[in-house]
């Protein structure tokens, strides 16, 4: 039996204009839709795809964060996790979030723990690495490939992106696997998964006291562009002439 | 308490990321009224790592050997950091960057901030920024935390030299017994500008109606010493690589010089590219939303304008 833990971030959908409160302190949620990050996504239909490879698996969806968080839970048991966990903390400071998850798998013998890349909000890309760190496992990031040949022989065979390149490696399980696209392909859930998922237990676990290192003091928006300098079809040239006037070609 | 570069080689020698980590880990010693000072794993060239005085690294801490993969790297770094005692260690946000930061920050019980674009002022509960939600925002953050691990974005902070002197130290006795994965093959990308790396980017979208099409693309490219680059949807429909998908499920980059052809410009493109330093939009659609974050516009057929575009630059190389 492969454990498997999909680490989940509860995001805004990609296609969201983001506007913060007023004085900056944070997002705001007005009218905003969210979804499990698609990098999560894509651990969690990884380990569906042992599933269906004839592995037997046991896969648990974790997501630190409030009741708010829940209906993104139920949608990766809908996707088919077979149960849930939440801890209830604000997802702040990313030490902070693997410190909570790396509590949680203390004594749990996960095999394997996936997580996204980065998740799109903070893309911050630190959790993975911390979450290794504080387990003492091995760790690969920004995995494009992922299989288990033979899950008794506990090593997993991964690729991952590296500068220049790919690299083709053999993992020590447990690890940590930082997921990106190429390990899977994102499902849709089916009406007897949407069923299903209200039935399949999802549990509320307290965060421990741990220190948050980093703290957010306030958001603001990247420079207004939008001074757009346009040029007629035939005027090419006159493009051309000010990107070399500016130094850019 | 010195600032620790993490001067990660690649094939012996350092990019230009590391020169903008190691600008800015200068810039910080200098408002700490501290001297910066560079740790290396694994072979590096020798005059590579004296050349790292050109950017104020007065001492180089060298740990030799072979085969580093995450752990031990972090290992390594870390140890270095330890023993003189490191207020920040400061790396580049390549991939081994990112995989590396975090674990070294674990084991100095140090704050990870990542991706900064600012350098954390001391005498503001070091406070810095970096962009968050996709390049659609800007997080200012504080640390309460005694030491620092960053990464700073790349293409995010510009090169300067402060020439000093510098030595070069081995680091004897470094060993690891981390258990971690284990690289068997390296397989190289076709070779090219790297994506993420590159001052100009040639980008090119739909609108360029099939694959056949790209040669014009890859022309202009050639003849602006750029890299190529593409939409999801293209990706998506195998007419280009997937690696070359810049957007918020594929690569961010942040060029000096982005040129978008015949790409719409959807929010989740723009969440990738957004923080390029000059954007020029070609699209024959006037309400392509592209144009809004646009510096110079062009509506119009590509296959009308790509063509001249290569032309009027071809004239001028003479």
């Amino acid at each position: 039996m492969l454990k498997i833990l999909v680490c989940i971030s509860h995001v805004p959908d990609t296609t969201t204009k983001i506007q913060f409160e007023g004085d900056g302190s944070k997002l705001n949620k007005t009218g905003v839709t969210f979804i499990i990050n698609p990098y999560c996504e894509y651990g969690l239909s990884r380990a569906i795809g042992f599933q269906e490879e004839g592995k037997k698996v046991a896969i648990t969806a974790l997501c630190v964060g409030g009741p708010e968080v829940e209906p993104t839970l139920r949608r990766a048991l809908a996707i088919g996790a077979d149960d849930a966990v939440r801890i209830n903390a604000d997802a702040t400071d990313a030490g902070f979030v693997a410190k909570q998850i790396a509590n949680y798998c203390n004594g749990k013998e996960f095999d394997v723990i996936f997580t996204g890349k980065e998740s799109i909000d903070f893309n911050g890309s630190l959790v993975p690495g911390m979450l290794a760190e504080y387990l003492e496992s091995s760790f690969v990031s920004y995995a494009t490939h992922m299989d288990i040949a033979d899950p008794e022989s506990m090593t997993a065979q991964v690729k991952r992106e590296v500068d220049g390149g790919e690299e083709v490696m053999e993992v020590p399980l447990p690890a940590v696997i930082s997921c990106q696209k190429g390990i899977a392909e994102w499902r849709i859930p089916n009406m007897r998964g949407i069923m299903g998922a209200r039935k399949k237990p999802l549990s509320v676990v307290s965060p421990n006291e741990s220190l948050e290192l980093v703290a957010t003091v306030q958001f603001s928006y990247p420079p207004a562009k939008g001074n757009c300098q346009y040029f007629q079809p035939e005027d090419v040239s006159k493009l051309v002439d000010s990107l070399t006037n500016k130094g850019l070609v | 308490m010195p600032v620790l570069l993490f001067a990660e080689a690649s094939e012996g020698v350092f990019k230009k990321p590391i020169f903008e980590a190691a600008t800015f880990a200068y810039d910080l010693a200098q408002k700490l009224g501290t001297d910066l000072q560079a740790v290396t794993v694994g072979p590096v060239d020798a005059a590579a790592a004296t050349g790292l005085g050109a950017y104020g690294v007065s001492k180089v801490h060298q740990v030799l050997g072979d085969s580093f993969v995450n752990a031990a790297f972090a290992s390594a770094v870390a140890k270095v950091a330890e023993s003189i005692d490191a207020k920040a260690v400061v790396m580049a946000q390549t991939y081994n960057g990112r995989a590396i930061a975090p674990r070294v920050a674990v084991k100095l019980s140090a704050a990870a901030l990542s991706g900064l674009i600012t350098v954390p002022d001391p005498a503001a509960g070091f406070d810095t920024t970096r962009m968050a939600y996709s390049g659609k925002g800007v997080e200012e953050l504080k640390v309460n935390a005694d030491q620092m691990v960053i990464t700073v974005k790349t293409n995010g902070y510009k090169v300067e030299e402060h020439p000093v002197a510098t030595t070069l130290v081995e680091v004897s006795n470094f060993s690891s017994n981390d258990v971690d994965a284990v690289a068997l093959e390296l397989i190289k990308a076709a070779e090219g500008i790297s994506l993420t790396e590159a001052e100009t980017v040639v980008s090119a979208g739909r609108g360029m109606k099939g694959p056949e099409n790209w040669a014009m693309i890859e022309e202009l490219a050639s003849l602006l010493g750029a890299a190529t680059a593409c939409s999801k949807p293209v990706s998506d429909m195998d007419w280009r690589p997937h690696h070359e998908h810049v957007g918020q499920t594929g690569i961010q980059i942040s060029p000096t010089l982005y040129i978008a052809i015949g790409i719409s410009g959807a929010i989740q493109h723009l969440a990738g590219v957004s923080s390029s330093k000059n954007i020029v939009v070609i699209n024959k659609d006037p309400e392509a939303p592209f144009f809004k974050i646009a510096d110079f516009g062009i509506v119009g057929d590509l296959f009308d304008v790509v063509p001249q575009l290569i032309a009027s630059l071809k004239s001028r190389v003479g």
